[in-house]
């Protein structure tokens, strides 16, 4: 029996056991009392409940069959129309044909596994993980006879030369990727938008120009800069967009505590960069009455009527801000571009 | 004239023939041999890891179908095509495009989307539930610790894969995640910028990132991942599968069914089931649909947007780090607002998971090989750290949908905000306390019936006007079950100097291995033994009522003779 414990150790029958007590206690165990008996199910006793098993997991295969079949109808006869609801259609249809023809199959192969194979579990030995002794002895002389016929350790030239070759090697290929996969390398364009003096501001997408007469108080605007339509059309636009899109907010100037840049604002309108400052989602919830700014990623909130200043959440930075001011026709403009990089934080961002 | 081998009759049927052909070419035998009637145990608890791998079979088969019809380019197109009418004229990637394309033109297509991102759903839970189950039964020990290495490292590869397709569509949703990405790189410090541009390709989003995600999709990570699962389950069958505890299993046999028939057939069963309920769950269950989110444009962001499940802790780190935490030293920025909750506090967790095995192997001091699991009750710390690990995921988890949370039950945003960061560190230090005292009562209500047997309900009253209820001993399999297991006590070490005075090294690394030791074992419910169930009997009947004193239920302290192990 004991056989079939597991290990105690060494130690022999006496194992000290209950020190608070100082009292020896028999290492004693309980013997394992073996695999249960083997119970035949009703399937091994009752022929006539075998059968039915058997029919049984016949008709799950038969069904899955005909699921199949029916995912093939479903495909030809369930057409879908090309709206969402005729895509739905198809998909629901060919989706459910073809779990039957699947249920079908697994079911009836877990049933058969269960009622009408053998039922009898075995008992297999396991051996020790680690390899013989003798076997990792001849191992290490393998590798040792190997050495020595490389003469590895008789020319110590040959081992310095071939780390210097394979540790080379893949500059080959690194120097070529590297140079290529960063594009440019140019990380200072964090710096800069196309904003700039005199760059008109627009609303997003449409691109229609903004007069500041026609800003009533409270109301709020997403902002692109004016650029030509055509270039709206470009991958650049869209890297360029994502750095430089504007959250336009028209405030009493009386509730205009601060601007976050000096005299950026222009009559209680004032123009913040729309990327959050924590991680670069577009913050886009504005909340009238408090003036908030809430990004909707994880919930930073940003106060407008206090120069941006980060209010809740984990951004610490407040918006920067762009200066605007009206032409003489009395649409808004940039003054400038930002005068800090948008978005997230960055190691050199303040270098 | 005869040209089969000297040893083997000449076969006669076709199988027979077909399997000569092959093995006189590759010795093929020599492996079924050891495979076909090779012996594995039986539990439903072993079929969570076949639910991820099935999955992933599953996932390779949808996402087949996907390439076919998948083009992964950034060129801006105006989508032509009619359906649906939201997004025509609109303009778009051409990756965008034909993700609605195959939805839409392509019959079967949307399905083969839907499962396909089903699959990677389940794929994840099914990993993170069997993961959880090697870990609360400790399958990770030896010999299994690699292969629970191999195990993490395929949790990971999982995530990024799973990652990498979510965004290829571009629509606007995926496009904010990987924005999120971009944003969580730029704060690792020093490299940050440039490994963003080295990601992007330049400035973000660049032309480039779809048709890099695309090949790190289809390539890069399935490639790991069948090389690893092909490891996983190669380890699998050569450490022999884990059994449970239970009469007759011991570390030096395996109890089951043969590999042909019953396991094969179960194990194939079983693939069929998961595909069908995948194929069900595409069939009838919408999920990102991307027409409603539109093409990606980096003004847009929806409120409420969910990123897949196995994302979400992340976004509630994100959410619950407190900004203040940017700082800036000597003129340059260091991000740990971000830098904390993205980079390392998932690197903590990963990192319990990577040492866990290894740490538990030194505090218990035990080399030898287990194959018999442990019930969870019976490794008490352990459990209380798996529980306290799940806490602090599924706390982070609900953090990532706290906004939902809020306009769910009408809270605010920062009282709940403020409550997960508490909870943060509250929950799993109260989460393992608890789940300890559990295990530890769950002992000793073990003894309790090792040695005084169920409660029967029939009560008798004696001659002297005393009751007692009538208790049933246990049969000897369920009282081995509730017996047979081991109670580690905590590391004994060396002293600090030996028989002359002088100081040994390495004696402080001991010490504070020791006291890890303490941490786990101190407290300790040993199994009952044979002697002290017949003292229990020989107290007479009256004793069943309660249990008898000075027997070592609980023992704290250490064991004064060091284990041997
Ligand atoms: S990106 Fe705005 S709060 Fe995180």
């Amino acid at each position: 029996m004991s056989a079939n414990q597991n290990p105690q150790g060494p130690s022999g029958d006496l194992t000290p056991h209950d020190s608070e007590h100082g009292a020896l206690v028999q290492a004693d165990r309980f013997p394992d009392p073996g695999v249960h008996e083997h119970k035949p199910r009703l399937t091994d006793t009752d022929p006539r409940s075998a059968k039915r098993n058997e029919r049984l997991i016949a008709l799950l295969f038969v069904i899955s069959a005909l699921g199949t079949i029916a995912s093939l109808w479903a495909y030809f006869a369930v057409r879908p129309d090309g709206t969402t609801e005729g895509v739905r259609l198809s998909t629901i249809a060919l989706g459910v044909t073809m779990a039957i023809s699947l249920f079908g199959i697994g079911i009836a192969a877990v049933q058969w596994a269960k009622t009408l194979m053998s039922n009898r579990e075995y008992t297999e030995e396991r051996h020790s993980s680690a390899s013989s002794a003798e076997v990792r002895e001849a191992v290490a002389v393998q590798f040792k006879e190997g050495a020595e016929d490389a003469g590895i350790a008789r020319r110590p030239v040959l081992l310095g030369s071939v780390g210097l070759a394979l540790a080379l090697f893949p500059l080959t290929i690194a120097v070529p990727l590297v140079s290529s996969v960063g594009g440019d390398w140019n990380v200072s364009k964090f710096r800069h938008t196309i904003w700039g003096k005199g760059v008109r501001l627009a609303y997003d997408p449409s691109g229609r120009l903004i007069r500041a007469a026609d800003l009533t108080i409270g109301s709020v605007a997403h902002v692109i800069p004016d650029v030509p339509a055509e270039e709206r059309e470009s991958h650049h636009w869209i890297t360029e967009k994502a750095k430089a899109v504007v959250l336009l907010v028209r405030l009493d100037p009386r509730d205009l505590k601060r601007d976050h840049r000096e005299g950026a604002s222009h009559d209680g309108i004032v123009a913040y960069s729309k990327i959050c400052t924590h991680v670069g989602c577009p913050v886009a919830l504005y909340e009238q009455q408090t003036h908030h700014l809430l990004c909707p990623c994880h919930q930073s909130t940003f106060d407008i009527a206090d120069g941006a200043k980060v209010v809740f959440g984990p951004a610490k930075r407040p918006l920067p801000q762009l200066p605007i001011t009206v032409d003489d026709e009395g649409y808004l403009v940039a003054e400038d571009d930002f005068n800090e990089p948008i978005g997230p934080s960055y190691w050199e961002r303040l270098k | 004239m005869s040209t089969t081998t000297p040893t083997a009759a000449e076969p006669t049927t076709p199988v027979g023939k077909a399997a000569d052909y092959l093995d006189q070419r590759t010795k093929v035998g020599v492996l079924t041999k050891q495979l076909v009637r090779k012996v594995f145990p039986d539990h439903w608890s072993f079929m969570l890891g076949e639910i991820a791998l099935f999955s992933f079979v599953v996932l390779l088969i949808s996402g087949v179908f996907l390439t076919m019809f998948f083009e992964p380019s950034m060129a801006l197109v105006h989508y032509e095509n009619e359906h649906p009418a939201s997004m025509q004229g609109q303009l778009m990637s051409v990756a965008f495009a034909s993700t609605l394309d195959m939805s839409f033109e392509v019959r079967g297509g949307l399905l083969m989307r839907q499962i396909h991102h089903w699959s990677a759903l389940v794929f994840m839970a099914g990993i993170v539930v069997h993961m959880m189950r090697v870990f609360f039964t400790g399958a990770f020990r030896k010999p299994r610790e690699l292969n629970w290495l191999v195990g993490t490292m395929l949790m990971i590869l999982g995530l990024l894969a799973g990652f990498s397709g979510y965004s290829l569509p571009d629509d606007v949703l995926s496009g904010n995640g990987l924005r999120i990405a971009d944003g969580v790189i730029k704060s690792i410090p020093i490299i940050g910028s440039y490994t963003s541009y080295f990601v992007f390709g330049g400035e973000f989003p660049g032309e480039h990132i779809i048709p890099r995600l695309f090949t790190v999709h289809i390539l890069l990570i399935p490639a790991l991942l069948l090389a690893l699962i092909g490891v996983h389950l190669f380890l699998m069958v050569l450490n022999k599968h884990t059994q449970y505890p239970g009469s007759g299993r011991t570390d030096k046999n395996v109890v089951g069914y043969p590999a042909v028939p019953v396991f094969a057939t179960k194990m194939a069963g079983n693939f069929f089931i998961i595909f069908g309920v995948l194929a069900l769950m595409g069939g009838t269950m919408a999920i990102n649909n991307v027409w409603n989110y539109g093409p990606y444009d980096p003004s847009p962001v929806g409120a409420g947007a969910q990123p897949d499940w196995y994302m979400l802790f992340l976004e509630g780190s994100l959410r619950l780090m407190p900004g203040q935490t940017e700082i800036v030293i000597a003129g340059y920025t260091l991000s740990l607002n971000v830098l904390v909750p993205a980079v390392i506090i998932p690197g903590l967790l990963f990192t319990f998971l990577f040492v866990y095995p290894f740490i538990e192997a030194k505090v218990t001091g035990d080399k030898r090989e287990h194959h018999v699991l442990d019930r969870p009750r019976n490794v008490p710390t352990r459990t209380g750290l798996g529980v306290a690990f799940l806490t602090a995921f599924i706390i982070l988890a609900l953090a990532g949908s706290n906004d939902l949370i809020a306009t769910h039950f009408d809270m605010s945003i920062n009282a709940i905000t403020w409550a997960f960061r508490i909870l943060f560190f509250v929950g799993p230090w109260f989460a393992f306390w608890i789940t300890k005292r559990i295990c530890l009562g769950l002992q000793r209500k073990d003894r309790e019936l090792v040695l005084h047997g169920h409660e029967t309900g029939r009560i008798v009253r004696f001659a002297n006007g005393e009751y007692i209820e009538v208790h049933r001993p246990l049969d000897e399999h369920e009282r081995w079950l509730r017996v047979n297991y081991e109670a580690h006590a905590p590391l004994e070490i060396e002293p600090a100097t030996d028989a002359r005075g002088v100081r040994r090294r390495g004696y402080k690394a001991d010490r504070r291995w020791q006291r890890l030791s303490r941490f786990f074992f101190e407290d300790r419910v040993e199994p009952v033994t044979p002697s002290e169930l017949e003292a229990a009997h020989s107290h007479g009947e009256h004793d069943e009522l309660e249990p008898s004193h000075g027997s070592p239920e609980l023992v704290s302290g250490s064991r004064s003779v060091e284990q041997e192990h």
